[in-house]
């Protein structure tokens, strides 16, 4: 029903500009799988390589094992569903899901069948003969996703789908998105900008950057541990600070910093003379009238603070003149300190990570 | 062609450049080519081809510059086409802005479809029914003598060609013109009035050259149309107002002499090209923007 | 305001004698089939009569030359509109530079007068011993025509979304299943707006025709002559049957369009 793909080390340039660095990773059969990074970083062009609108310039890209080098999109076991979903407007709906069937010569009587199976599947049943324009936004969201589970692909591949309905349905099909894979078993392979997108669906997410991957691991993984600079402020907020390693003992650092010098964890892959940021979550940072007696301590004056509900954004200012935010829970019988009050900002050694800069291109 | 080749496969992509070089090369380039290239040679029986009196020379040309009559004719071709360009510019100007900013859009496709009636019915009828309507003895000196006017000879001197050509080529002006005058924001004329513009100033300074494109369009084509005429001239001339077209059909069909003749088709093909650039040059237009 | 009323009813004047300018001729023409005269005219009148349409039901030559103008137009419809097609087609797929040289040559036939078409193209036919006839005049009207196909069918390739293309692939589709299921149904507007503009500028094309039929005729080559050499109102009663067909075809599209848009109207309620 489904299959693993393995990108093995492929690189994709177009002229000087090398969009895809050197990836190399296997996506395991049945897998939620998304690659998240900003525009530009080359996600897009790891899911046309995938699907073999091109191939790489350097490495493979192998489906079930298979080498599918030369091998062009319509004899590749995949489906991809476009950004714009692409439904093809001049045909009704069932035509549309039963496409890929026609052009293999399946005999309408078993198309429409299998159409009708498929609206069901993806909660249409009465809309077969409808027109793309009747259509709502998340309703053609899904007739793309029952056109591609039309030709029962082994991999399923999505660029940014959900990137033209508004939040609530977003929030919405990310669930629909979720149950339909494991329904179907299929191998999904997402592409999204949107962290929450990501977070929220996959099994496992791959950070990109400059044509970089950055880290692959689980949401989970990604956000409480993220292996570079990149990842963390990239997945979630974080409060940076400049500075440099003074001294390690036992995997905590000593960390010098124009605002004094803070003991922090150390980050995968970072020694002494590795430059490197401490990155903060707002969550983990507490705000006290005086210092605390242990732990990490800055002064620092409140700024602004935004409502949020169930927490509060208070945002900060230190002596240098750096903003940075601490995130309080909403608590009506302590209320959080007032614009222009000096408080102090603290947090654990252990909730302070030193972490290297992004991974560049070779 | 790589992108051709990606999007519709190899088979496909040679179909769509087998047909596009058929066109471009068969029927447009080599064509000219050929026309080109027999204007320079000398007209000779068939025994005579390839023989020692075969080779190029600007002689069909000498034949043009040495007739006075020819070349009068030639500049009465250009002078009578560009004023009737002209006016056609002018009547159609006012109608198009009318049509496309004054008048209920409703109403708008009905007066286009009354219009374009005669563009239905062929050239050649349409000056025949200028020619019934202006024989000496036919319906407008009629009209004219019942409100007590002279009856006038139409048909002398270019009169009745000017109408003629006007009558058959006017659409050609309005359309191009109505519809770049359609892609006009009507709230640009709108502020401009508001800023206190003038009607003119209006026109002169927003309409117009929104316009341009159309306008360009249009007097090329009618100017092509006119200086290539067949039918009108020779349907509504008089022996006083010949064309340059008849001086090539005279080679072509009497004197078959198809070497002077390419030379003066090459001739007309010339001022065509040039009055293009002319007009691209002095307003200011691609051709992309002219032919549309 | 008193001026501003002025030229509100001088421009309504204008409308009115610039529709009468274009329609007159016509009535002229048409009425004149009716006059019991030899010489076309509709001053003096000299009687009704419906004599002139049997002599024309009845003139071989007239026949002969319809059925040569229908088949040459269907021979250049049915030649222009896949090279007009096609060159859309690889024109939209050039880069800047050499698709306005391209584009430049394609167009050039449309700006070009039909005499130099039709003597150009007979010279070229000449050179490999093709004599002239009407399959010279359909290629000659092949030139341009399928410029004006070009011109349809790329303004329609502009609102077509490319996309449409991977997503048939993706799914397995055949190139060629893709231009057939895909590509060409969005073109089709433009393809059969292409071929009946081509259709009708193949059957009043005089000038292309002209220099290129050898001794065949066409309807309009054949009108032609006739008012050289001996004018009779059968000219007339042709046109009157043609101008009879126009009208009560705009007549016909006029009532469907309001009905399209009273229907649209209902359907906004």
């Amino acid at each position: 029903m489904s299959e693993d793909v393995t990108l093995s080390n492929i690189s994709m340039d177009f002229g000087k500009f090398r969009a895809v660095d050197k990836v190399d990773i296997t996506i395991k059969a049945g897998e939620f799988f998304s690659f998240l990074g900003p525009s530009g970083c080359g996600k897009t062009t790891i899911l046309r390589l995938i699907s073999g609108f091109m191939d790489p310039t350097e490495g493979k890209v192998l489906i079930g094992g298979k080498d599918m080098t030369g091998t062009r999109p319509n004899e590749r076991p995949t489906a991809l569903i476009f950004q714009n979903l692409a439904l093809f407007p001049l045909m009704p709906i069932w035509e549309n899901i039963a496409f890929g069937l026609e052009v293999r010569g399946v005999d309408k009587v078993a198309r429409r069948a299998k159409a009708e199976e498929l609206l069901k599947l993806v909660d249409l049943h009465e809309s077969a003969d409808k027109k793309v324009s009747q259509l709502s936004g998340g309703q053609k969201q899904r007739v793309a996703i029952a056109r591609a589970l039309a030709v029962e692909p082994k991999v399923m591949l999505l660029d940014e789908p959900l990137s033209a309905l508004d939040l609530k349905l977003r929030q919405h099909m990310r669930a629909e998105l979720r149950a339909i894979q494991k329904r179907t078993g299929v191998t999904f392979i997402y592409i999204t900008h949107d962290q929450g997108e990501a977070l929220a669906m996959s099994d496992r997410v791959g950070v990109m950057s400059q044509g970089v991957l950055q880290q692959v691991a689980t949401p989970n993984e990604i956000y409480n541990n993220p292996s570079n600079g990149f990842v963390a402020s990239f997945v979630g907020e974080n409060n940076i600070f400049d500075g440099k390693i003074k001294s390690i003992k036992d995997g905590e650092a000593s960390y010098e910093t124009s605002l004094g010098n803070f003991a922090a964890k150390i980050g995968p892959g970072v020694n002494k003379d590795t430059p490197v940021r401490l990155y903060v979550r707002p969550e983990h940072c507490t705000l006290t009238k005086s210092a605390a007696k242990s732990g990490n301590s800055i002064p620092v004056e409140v700024t602004e603070s935004a409502f949020e509900g169930n927490f509060i954004n208070v945002f900060l200012k230190d002596k240098a003149g750096h903003t940075h935010m601490a995130q309080v829970q909403n608590d009506p019988s302590a209320p959080p300190p007032q614009r222009s009050a000096k408080v102090q900002m603290n947090f654990d050694a252990d909730h302070g990570v030193l972490l290297a800069h992004a991974k560049t291109r070779s | 062609m790589s992108e051709l080749i990606r999007r519709y496969g190899s088979s496909l992509t040679w179909i769509i450049i087998l047909f596009t070089a058929f066109w471009l090369l068969v029927l447009v380039l080599i064509p000219n080519f050929v026309l080109f290239e027999f204007s320079f040679k000398p007209y000779l029986p068939v025994d005579q081809l390839g023989g020692p009196k075969d080779f190029y020379s600007l002689n069909n040309y000498w034949t043009f510059f040495n007739s006075p009559i020819h070349i009068r004719i030639f500049f009465q071709t250009v002078l009578y086409s560009s004023a009737v360009t002209l006016l056609c510019l002018i009547m159609s100007y006012p109608l198009a802005y009318f049509l496309a900013k004054v008048v209920d859009p409703k109403t708008a496709p009905s007066i286009f479809l009354l219009l374009i009636i005669p563009l239905w019915v062929s050239e050649i009828l349409r000056s025949f029914a200028w020619f019934i309507i202006l024989a000496y003895n036919g319906p407008l000196n009629a009209m004219l003598q019942g409100i007590g006017l002279e009856p006038v000879r139409w048909i002398s001197g270019f009169n009745a060609v000017i109408i003629g050509l006007i009558y058959s080529y006017l659409l050609f002006m309005l359309l191009p013109i109505y519809n770049a005058i359609s892609s006009l924001d009507t709230n640009q004329i709108e502020a401009s009035e508001d800023l206190g513009a003038s009607l003119w100033r209006t026109h002169w300074r927003v309409v117009i050259p929104h316009s341009k494109p159309g306008i360009a369009s249009g007097c090329v084509m009618v100017f092509m149309l006119c200086a290539g005429s067949v039918i009108v001239p020779s349907t509504l001339a008089s022996p006083s107002s010949r064309w340059f077209t008849e001086i090539i059909q005279q080679w072509m069909f009497e004197g078959l002499d198809w070497n002077t003749g390419a030379a003066y088709a090459f001739l007309l093909l010339t001022l065509c090209i040039i009055f293009v650039s002319l007009v691209m040059r002095l307003l200011n237009v691609r051709l992309v923007d002219i032919a549309k | 305001m008193n001026s501003h009323r002025f030229g509100h009813y001088a421009i309504r004047t204008y409308v009115v004698l610039f529709i009468a300018f274009m329609l007159l001729p016509l009535i002229v023409m048409g009425g004149a089939a009716f006059n019991d005269t030899r010489f076309p005219s509709i001053y003096p009148w000299f009687g009704f009569t419906t004599h002139w349409f049997q002599e024309l039901w009845a003139d071989g030559r007239m026949w002969g030359a319809a059925r040569n103008t229908v088949f040459v137009a269907i021979a250049v419809v049915a030649l222009s509109v896949p090279i007009g097609t096609a060159g859309a087609i690889l024109l939209n797929s050039l880069q800047a530079r050499s698709r306005s040289i391209i584009y430049g040559i394609m167009v050039a036939p449309i700006l070009t007068p039909g005499a130099v078409i039709g003597i150009s193209t007979l010279l070229f036919w000449y050179k490999f011993n093709v004599p002239a006839g009407l399959h010279l005049s359909v290629l000659g009207q092949v030139s341009y025509i399928a410029a004006y196909v070009m011109l349809l069918v790329l303004a329609r390739l502009q609102s077509f979304d490319a996309g449409l293309e991977e997503a048939a692939l993706d799914l397995g589709a055949s190139h060629a299943q893709v231009m057939r299921r895909i590509l060409l149904p969005h073109l089709y507007p433009a393809i059969f707006a292409g071929a009946l503009i081509g259709f009708f500028q193949s059957a009043e094309n005089f000038n292309v025709t002209l220099f290129t039929r050898g001794n065949s005729d066409t309807l309009t080559v054949y009108v032609g002559s006739k008012i050289r050499s001996g004018i009779t109102p059968t000219i007339n009663a042709l046109a009157f049957l043609l101008i009879a067909a126009t009208v009560i075809g705009v007549i016909i599209y006029e009532i469907r369009r309001r009905r399209a848009d009273a229907a649209m109207k209902l359907a906004e309620e």
